[in-house]
């Protein structure tokens, strides 16, 4: 793809934790500005680590990139804390709706203007309720009595409100019922069109994911296994065959398993 | 009955003070996971601070302020010097800390001070005690558990609505998540434990108003482990009636088990006064070993 206005771009980055176990074992990406890109793979193919990675939170892990470049606009990031690279416009979603369960839905998102100061919360507040117009109603209910979709709504508009210059989202649809899903999905795409915000969302449900974006990667094992434009990801035979239409993502069979896989993701390629 | 009404009163407004302490106390458990066996000395600490600016002649309320400010300091250097290095020790590890860190604080005081006990000279508050009908109060408790009740209001709104006090309660819930959103866990404990050693600060120098300062103010600030326990380790509500309910415990049991006598023989040699609370803790723990509020997990609706 083309490697040009690229915000955020992987080099062959390589993951450890705790010094011995190796995730990522040379991933590659990009981030076009103002798109939406999909990573996809089913559990444990190291999705979260790639963003972790992105975001800073791997250090918190006691990982680390061992190899390999990630530069956003231009800058190298991999070393910085996660605090330089919140603050210099990279929020990521974690995986499993974390709010603070102790404050209210509005207090949440405060705490999501934390470094953007204090001139900046009543229209981060605004837009936040403009575009999840179902937190306007509970935004004095404690977070942690929400139910799912609120919370997860409740998530990224925090994550809205520290004026993200990239996106990170990770597996939004977990969980959640197939409406709420592409409720979520809508504001998604909305987030992106309407503020120009490019997202890079993980997902195991790729069906919904290469509905909104324009690029995917597929990640296995800690390899980046096939990418191409989302349209056609979503024709390609493996795909449809692994990913979509299958909701039971357990009894997944692996690409590795195919037998022809090797010849198709050369010609993708 | 009027006895009664006094000892709870009383016991009341000096259990407000240990809800201070004990607020401080659950600030940096909350936050941080450290459980502070060195919240006596910072209690002890803030006493003797006050006392020397006061004895400087700087008007007591001023003298309250800068006990805060010191604190605010101490606190800092605290956290960065010896709690810091050890983010991500093993939890037994980092209380033994705190225990090396309370001999530490001690061994400080009594390098600048002698063990004789020390009085705010001129009193601070007037000595006349405030009847109420048949119940008399020392002025002191009232003017204590107003101070305590005002700097639990300031704690409270800081929590509440401002954007240190926010990020604070935050990487209590979800540390990773507040991290997520450029809030510095690091900062965090650090404000904690400034918080810490102004409400240990504060609280000491009013109960050594009350009671005079010696190494016993020590003591009374340990009486946080009982009021915590009682409140729920990790509920900041849950410390500051914990706080009230020791306060209340302690002066009854002063009032009624200490002179207790079955046929002329004392049934206490004394002191239940000073072990009741702790009695009182391993019930609990016993009976309700999360306390009143502790580890609430919200579940869902
Ligand atoms: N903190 C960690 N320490 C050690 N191994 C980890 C840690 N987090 C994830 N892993 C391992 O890394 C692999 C990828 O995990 P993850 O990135 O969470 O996958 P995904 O998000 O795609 O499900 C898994 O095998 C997981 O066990
Ligand atoms: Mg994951």
């Amino acid at each position: 793809m083309d490697t040009n206005g690229s915000i955020l771009k992987l080099n062959n980055i390589e993951v450890m934790y705790h010094e011995v176990i190796l995730v990522l074992k040379g991933v590659s990406l990009q981030v076009p500005a103002q798109s939406i890109v999909a990573v996809l793979g089913a559990n444990g193919a190291g999705k979260s680590t790639t963003l972790k990675a992105i975001s800073g939170l791997l250090k918190h892990e006691d990982g680390a990139v061992t190899d390999g470049s990630i530069e956003f606009m231009g800058q190298r990031i991999d070393r910085k804390h996660a605090e330089e690279i919140a603050r210099a416009g990279i929020v990521q979603v974690i995986e499993g709706r974390r709010v603070f369960e102790h404050l209210t839905v509005e207090q949440n998102l405060i705490v999501g203007a934390h470094l953007r100061g204090g001139a900046t919360v009543k229209p981060g507040l605004e837009r936040v309720y403009h575009y999840f117009p179902r937190l306007t109603q509970i935004r004095h209910r404690l977070a942690g009595f929400c139910s799912g979709g609120e919370q997860q709504m409740m998530v990224m508009g925090r994550a809205l409100m520290a004026s993200p210059k990239l996106l990170l989202l990770d597996e939004p649809s977990m969980g959640l019922a197939p409406l709420l899903i592409k409720e979520i999905f809508t504001i998604i795409t909305q987030l992106n069109q309407r503020e120009q915000l490019p997202i890079l969302v993980v997902e195991q449900n790729a069906k919904l994911a290469l509905t909104v974006a324009s690029y995917a990667y597929v990640l296995e094992t800690g390899r980046v296994v096939m990418d191409g434009n989302a349209d056609q990801l979503r024709d390609n035979q493996d795909i449809k065959e692994f990913y979509l239409g299958l909701t039971d993502l357990g009894t997944r069979k692996s690409f590795r398993d195919v037998k022809h896989y090797k010849r198709r993701k050369r010609w993708l390629t | 009955m009027d006895i009664f009404l006094q000892l709870i009163i009383t016991g009341f407004m000096v259990g407000s003070i240990y809800a201070l302490v004990a607020l401080g106390w659950t600030l940096i458990y909350k936050s941080s996971g450290v459980l502070n066996l060195a919240m006596g000395e910072l209690t002890l600490i803030g006493a003797y601070v006050s006392y020397t600016f006061y004895m400087w002649k700087i008007p007591f309320p001023l003298a309250v302020v800068f006990t805060l400010i010191i604190g605010v300091i101490l606190g800092l250097l605290t956290e960065r010097i010896f709690l810091r290095p050890l983010i991500g020790e093993p939890t037994l590890t980092v209380i033994m800390v705190t225990v090396g860190l309370s001999f530490f604080f001690r061994g400080l005081i009594f390098l600048f001070f002698n063990t004789d006990t020390l009085v705010f000279t001129p009193p601070v508050f007037p000595s006349e005690p405030v009847r109420l009908g048949n119940v008399v109060i020392g002025q002191v408790y009232i003017w204590s558990f107003i101070a305590a009740l005002v700097l639990l209001a300031v704690f409270v709104i800081f929590f509440q609505r401002t954007r240190w006090g926010l990020a604070i309660q935050a990487t209590a819930d979800d540390e990773m998540a507040a991290l997520s959103l450029g809030v510095s866990a690091k900062f965090v404990y650090a404000a904690a434990w400034a918080i810490a050693f102004m409400a240990a600060g504060v609280g000491g120098t009013l109960l050594g108003n009350i009671n005079g300062i010696n190494i016993s103010i020590g003591y009374l600030g340990l009486l946080v482990l009982p009021a915590v326990v009682i409140g729920g380790l990790n509920s900041v509500p849950g410390a500051i009636v914990g706080g009230i309910i020791i306060g209340v415990l302690q002066n009854l049991a002063g009032g009624y088990l200490d002179p207790l006598t079955i046929a002329g023989f004392k049934v206490f040699p004394g002191g239940v006064k000073d072990i009741f609370p702790y009695v009182v803790m391993t019930i609990m723990l016993l009976v309700k070993p999360y306390g009143l509020w502790g580890w609430i997990r919200i579940e869902r609706v």
